[in-house]
């Protein structure tokens, strides 16, 4: 069952980090008991409809014969509220401990993580920034996060809009990110994969487009991507390339950072190490080539209303910062 | 010269005493009449017919949602048409169509139930009624204009602030809830005076319908509630309009606030939205089971314990926004307690069928099937009462599972069963019983269609309030069976509204007492004379009419003979707890003043919307011109003396 | 064997009494709407005041020099509200129209006196979300003083015209109780912005 349940990536009827974990043996708990109440209430009330039908004459569609029906007279069983009451208690109970138990084990934040990234929701995007006591070593990135199996991860969450909800199913569950404050999550992935994230508080129109993903790697994998993404970008070695650079830092460097070249701003994705990226637009398109074309070239028909205005490049234009970009692994 | 005090002459009704009452109480004929009204009869009418035409609204938005969430990836709706419309829907339907039709079934039939000839404050029903009219009016205004509420019924901030959102939307949104506030306000005023100071004698408060009791209960917290929804949409709208910074962080504004004063009225809200109509069932249900609801004093106990219970749990729709702990498991485990008092309701009235002799006529099949909805609805809202549980359930289709169960579950299915219960009342004929349960089975089957294939939507992790989403999420199938179910849900509803116009003219004749019921409103001719009650009835149990026949001996309710009251438009006040008369009450004529103080007062706001003060000043001088006419005391309300010359 | 049950009351008052008229008790239902009102207002202010951060209280010591002569204003205008009703109830209407006219006067220093208040702050509405609360919250007080002095002036009015007697006083004892029921708002509001922050509230950052 969980095999097919991992295949829905979004579903936390799976889990596959610490924190998640801890929560399912709840979660199922909680829904068994709740199919339990229903199939049973369904079953009272069929046998309580079908068990003493009036009499024929009640069941035509005569009006007036409901009157023929006599009244009931006679005692008032309480007890079926006084033991039904008594019965639903005993299921509640358990969940309320057992609530306590696992908001104990899972609230956090871990005193001593592994890693420390601070995670700011945008319209429509997540920031990542990932922090180290050795400031050489913090850089930033987008939407995409990585992390080593095993490791503990701290998350600080900020906003710097509109509230977004930071949610990786498979990993954790919903912390909001809230202007003005500086909220915690923590994952810890017990094996290596791809879990997807999705911004959960409804913050405007790309709402619906906002999504990360945490890839878990081995310790090495991992320590090899982060060496990389530390770097700046590599200097453009054909005409094209130089010729999409200068256009990424007077055009796209309005909004956008590429780390080692003139484009510095902060309000859009640090784009330094895009093209090592497995989706773009948080996670609406995979990054490839004819992708990465199309959405420079008219975000608006691929996120609608999204801040990125359609940039009306020339199709040589296009071609020179595509080839510029795919460098920038 | 005026009696000061009187002891109201008693005797049986007949022609000519009718006739005189007639006179007192009917409103004047035509269109005057019709500005003029306090009959809270067609007051209720009105309410009810206005609010299901809000349902019929929002039915459509919702069904046009459906179409763009049909499939993955389809682009019938841009994100701003989807977003205003998913807004649209949830303000229309918990604001305009789930509190109004309640308080038009109550406005109708409380007098009706309690042996009474009127609400205690008339006029001040018909300035609700023309308040929710207006504001829903207002509240459109802004929809077809593009400038529809857009960030959600629930309208978080910072999103909701002007650097976001710097159109009107919001600006509609909040002066038309404010206003719509004054409505809900000035209705439960009269809803909680009516239920202490108007019964019948010998009506103490063990013995009032259960529906008395859940409206009751709703509106005094309604008295203490709304003003937070109202305030959070006040200061919201200051700071759009006025620079202040409540909300924002950069001026110190505290961006959270806007949740605890929403939540704080929204929880008992929701409980404000079902109370009634869990009331409904609890009072229409023994009926068709021929016999009394079974526990009714824990029934009453159970509802006032829900509202109770209900203004302590609504941190428990901010759990993942970063709060301490040790507050969460608080509201965590309020939010585990108040399961137990709808378990007592849901006991009870299996209980009544159980111990009944269950005649299936439609109203039974609505009454009796909201109960399976209702514990659906339950149980999904105990999953999330979960803190660790709830992180992931929140925000998800699980969560609209859950409120469409508890709220068409137990609000429009009782609501549905009430009008084919009622309406042989207001218009004196039956709906049609075969129509009836294909209206039924229609409703039921699409429903469940709908949303119950949404809780594994839900569970699967598809998010809340997305114009789209992607083939990725495994959401495509679930997706297209909900679509289809709420066509056939909607087609249901349609089927009532065929049902309702086609009776109306030829429905078989019903009768006073067609159910052959227990309570008061079944004494009366149906529909009822504007009086209500030729004599004013004593009541000695809760079931008046059944007394014959279940009652073990001893004193019976009397409802043919009793006082006359003839003296001007009059009916009695009783004690509260032991509705011992005390008072004959002097009740209003018709009157403009209502309809021009609701008309005066959206003038205020239109003003304030648009930032005109002559606008402003023209409608606060026709609010103070009513305002002064209404409250003018006269003689034959008893509220001066007459002066000499 | 049956017996009916009639209720045949007698001597019952015809129209309103003071404490079995319906107006009085919609006039609480009016001040428990109202004073939830404010009680949100407060909360308000002591949640902007918990979470927010050094220096949000713009007056570590908020100035008296206003508001606590509104303070003995508002509370002795209740004492001449009250000697008006008692003086409508005994029958002596002149008496009445003075001493409710006394309390409207004292109404009306009242709003004065809160303006002088606004006027001599250092910071405005959009200042921060201090001066906002301050604002809104004292705002909407006098809003509420407002209508009670428009209530006040038809009082007087109805007063002088000889409307009520003691039998017929329950517009006068709903008007009082209204006017009551400001003060003691107004007692909140001070207890909040003006004594609060004395007593360390918002000062501990």
């Amino acid at each position: 069952m969980s095999m097919r349940l991992s295949e829905f990536p979004l579903s936390y009827l799976s889990a596959a980090g610490t924190r998640a974990e801890r929560v399912l043996p709840l979660t199922w708990y909680l829904l068994w008991v709740a199919i339990a109440v229903c199939l049973i209430i369904a079953a009272l009330l069929w046998i309580a409809v079908r068990r003493n039908p009036s009499t024929a004459a009640a069941r035509t569609e005569s009006p007036q014969s409901i009157k023929d029906v006599p009244l009931v007279r006679g005692a008032d069983p309480v007890r079926w509220i006084s033991v039904g009451v008594a019965i639903s208690a005993i299921p509640l109970v358990i969940a309320l401990v057992w609530t306590m138990v696992a908001l104990a084990n899972t609230s956090g934040p871990p005193s001593n993580p592994d890693l420390v990234l601070d995670v700011t929701g945008h319209q429509w995007w997540w920031e990542v920034r990932y922090d180290s006591t050795e400031p050489a070593q913090v850089f930033l990135t987008a939407n995409e996060i990585h992390i080593p199996v095993g490791a503990t991860v701290l998350v600080r969450l900020h906003g710097a809009d509109v509230i977004h909800s930071f949610w990786v199913p498979k990993l954790t569950g919903k912390t909001d990110t809230i202007p003005g404050q500086v909220n915690f999550s923590w994952i810890r992935a017990d094996r290596p994969g791809l879990y997807r994230g999705q911004c959960t508080e409804y913050c405007g129109s790309q709402h619906a487009h906002m999504s990360l993903e945490v890839i878990a790697e081995p310790r090495a994998t991992f320590d090899q991507w982060r060496a990389a993404q530390v770097a700046s970008a590599p200097a453009p070695t054909t005409p094209d390339q130089a010729r999409g650079r200068q256009l990424v830092e007077y055009r796209c460097g309005l909004c956008h950072q590429v780390r080692g070249t003139l484009a510095g701003a902060l309000s859009a994705p640090d784009l330094t190490h895009v093209a090592s990226r497995r989706t773009i637009a948080a996670g609406t398109l995979l990054n490839n080539p004819g992708n990465l074309s199309g959405w420079i070239e008219d975000p608006q028909a691929v996120k609608p209303e999204s801040l990125m205005p359609n940039q009306f490049l020339s199709a040589q234009e296009l071609a020179d910062v595509r080839a510029y970009l795919e460098t920038l692994q | 010269m005026m009696p000061e005090v009187t002891t109201p002459k008693i005797g049986i009704s007949g022609p000519e005493h009718e006739a005189k009452l007639n006179e007192l109480w009917e409103t004047k004929p035509g269109i005057l009449g019709f500005f003029a009204s306090v009959d809270h009869k067609e007051i209720g009418i009105r309410y009810i017919i206005t609010a299901f035409v809000f349902l019929g609204l929002g039915g459509l938005e919702a069904l046009v949602m459906r179409l763009q969430l049909a499939g993955p990836n389809l682009s019938l709706l841009t994100p701003s048409e989807y977003n205003q419309l998913f807004s649209t829907h949830g303000m229309t339907m918990i604001f305009l169509y789930a509190a109004p039709i309640l308080s038009g079934f109550s406005n109708y039939l409380w007098p009706l139930l309690l042996g009474s000839r009127d609400m205690a404050f008339p006029r001040l029903n018909a300035l609700s009624y023309w308040v929710y009219l207006a504001a829903g009016i207002l509240l459109y205004a802004g929809f077809l204009t593009g400038n529809g509420p857009n960030d959600g019924w629930f309208n978080y901030v910072p999103y909701a602030e002007r650097d976001y959102n710097p159109g009107l939307n919001q600006d509609f949104y909040s002066l038309g809830m404010i206003l719509l506030g004054i409505s809900t306000t000035v209705g439960a005023a009269n809803f909680v005076v009516t239920a202490f100071r108007t019964r019948a004698p010998g009506m103490s408060i063990n013995r009032v319908p259960i529906m008395i009791w859940g409206t009751l209960t709703a509106n005094v917290a309604n008295l203490i509630v709304v003003p937070a929804v109202s305030l959070a949409f006040f200061l919201l709208w200051m700071d759009r309009n006025f620079g202040t910074h409540f909300y924002d962080p950069s001026g110190g504004g505290q961006v959270l606030l806007w949740q605890h004063l929403f939540w704080i009225y929204g929880h008992p809200w929701v409980y404000a939205i079902v109370l009634p109509a869990m009331g409904m069932v609890s009072d229409g249900l023994p009926v068709f089971c021929r016999r009394p609801l079974v526990g009714y004093a824990l029934v009453a106990f159970a509802t006032v314990a829900t509202m109770i219970l209900g203004f302590g749990v609504w941190v428990h729709h901010m759990f993942a926004t970063g709060l301490p702990g040790l507050g969460m498991s608080f509201f965590s485990g309020a939010s585990f307690l108040i399961v137990l008092p709808s378990a007592v309701s849901v006991f009870a009235w299996i209980a009544t069928i159980w111990h009944g002799r269950p005649v299936y006529r439609t109203p039974f099949l609505f009454f009796s099937s909201m109960i399976l909805l209702f514990v659906i609805g339950g149980v999904s809202g105990f999953m999330t009462a979960s803190v660790p549980v709830d992180l992931q359930l929140t925000d998800t289709y699980f969560v609209v599972a859950h409120i469409h169960y508890v709220l068409i579950g137990i609000n429009v299915f009782s609501v549905v069963g009430g009008i084919y219960f009622w309406f042989p009342k207001f218009t004196g004929r039956m709906l049609d019983e075969r129509l009836g349960k294909i209206n039924f089975w229609t409703m039921f089957v699409g429903f469940n269609l709908a949303f119950l294939p949404m809780h594994l939507t839900g569970l699967l992790g598809m998010p809340r309030r997305v114009y789209t989403y992607g083939a990725y999420g495994g959401w495509g199938p679930l997706n297209l069976i909900t679509s289809i179910g709420s066509f056939l849900f909607a087609f249901g509803l349609l089927l009532l509204l065929v049902n309702v116009l086609k009776s109306r003219k030829s429905g078989d004749p019903a009768g006073a007492n067609p159910w052959d019921a227990y309570s008061l409103e079944w004494a009366v001719p149906s529909p009822p004379p504007p009086y209500n009650f030729a004599v004013i009835p004593t009541v000695a149990s809760r079931h008046p009419l059944w007394e014959d026949r279940i009652g073990e001996g001893g004193i019976v309710s009397t409802v043919d003979r009793g006082m006359l009251l003839t003296e001007g438009k009059q009916t009695i006040g009783t004690t509260a707890v032991d509705a011992v008369p005390d008072i004959v009450l002097q009740m209003a004529e018709d009157s403009y003043a209502p309809f021009w103080l609701a008309a005066g007062t959206t003038i205020i706001f239109v003003g304030l919307l648009m930032k005109s003060m002559t606008l402003g000043i023209i409608g606060a001088v026709i609010a103070a011109l009513a305002l002064i006419a209404w409250l003018w005391p006269t003689v034959e309300l008893r509220e001066r003396e007459p002066t000499h010359g | 064997m049956v017996e009916h049950a009639v209720s045949q009351p007698r001597d019952l008052p015809v129209g309103p009494t003071i404490s079995q008229g319906v107006g009085t008790w919609g006039m609480w239902t009016v001040i428990a709407t109202e004073a939830s009102l404010f009680a949100y207002l407060l909360f308000s202010y002591f949640y902007l005041g918990a979470q927010g951060s050094q220096g949000w209280l713009l007056e570590p010591h908020p100035s008296l020099k206003y508001a606590l002569p509104s303070t003995a204003v508002a509370l002795i205008s209740c004492a001449f509200t009250w000697w008006g009703v008692r003086s409508v109830l005994s029958g002596r209407r002149s008496t009445a129209v003075l001493a409710f006219s006394a309390a409207l006067l004292l109404g009306v220093a009242f709003v004065g006196l809160e303006i002088l208040d606004w006027q001599s702050k250092p910071y405005q509405l959009g200042t921060s979300s201090y001066a906002s609360i301050y604002f809104v919250t004292t705002g909407l007080d006098l809003v509420h003083w407002l209508v009670g002095i428009g209530i006040f002036v038809f009082l007087i009015l109805w007063t002088s015209l000889g409307y009520f007697s003691a039998r017929r006083s329950i517009v006068v004892t709903a008007s009082a109780l209204y006017w009551y029921f400001v003060t003691a708002i107004w007692l909140a509001i001070f207890a909040t912005f003006y004594v609060s922050p004395y007593l360390g509230f918002g000062r501990w950052q």
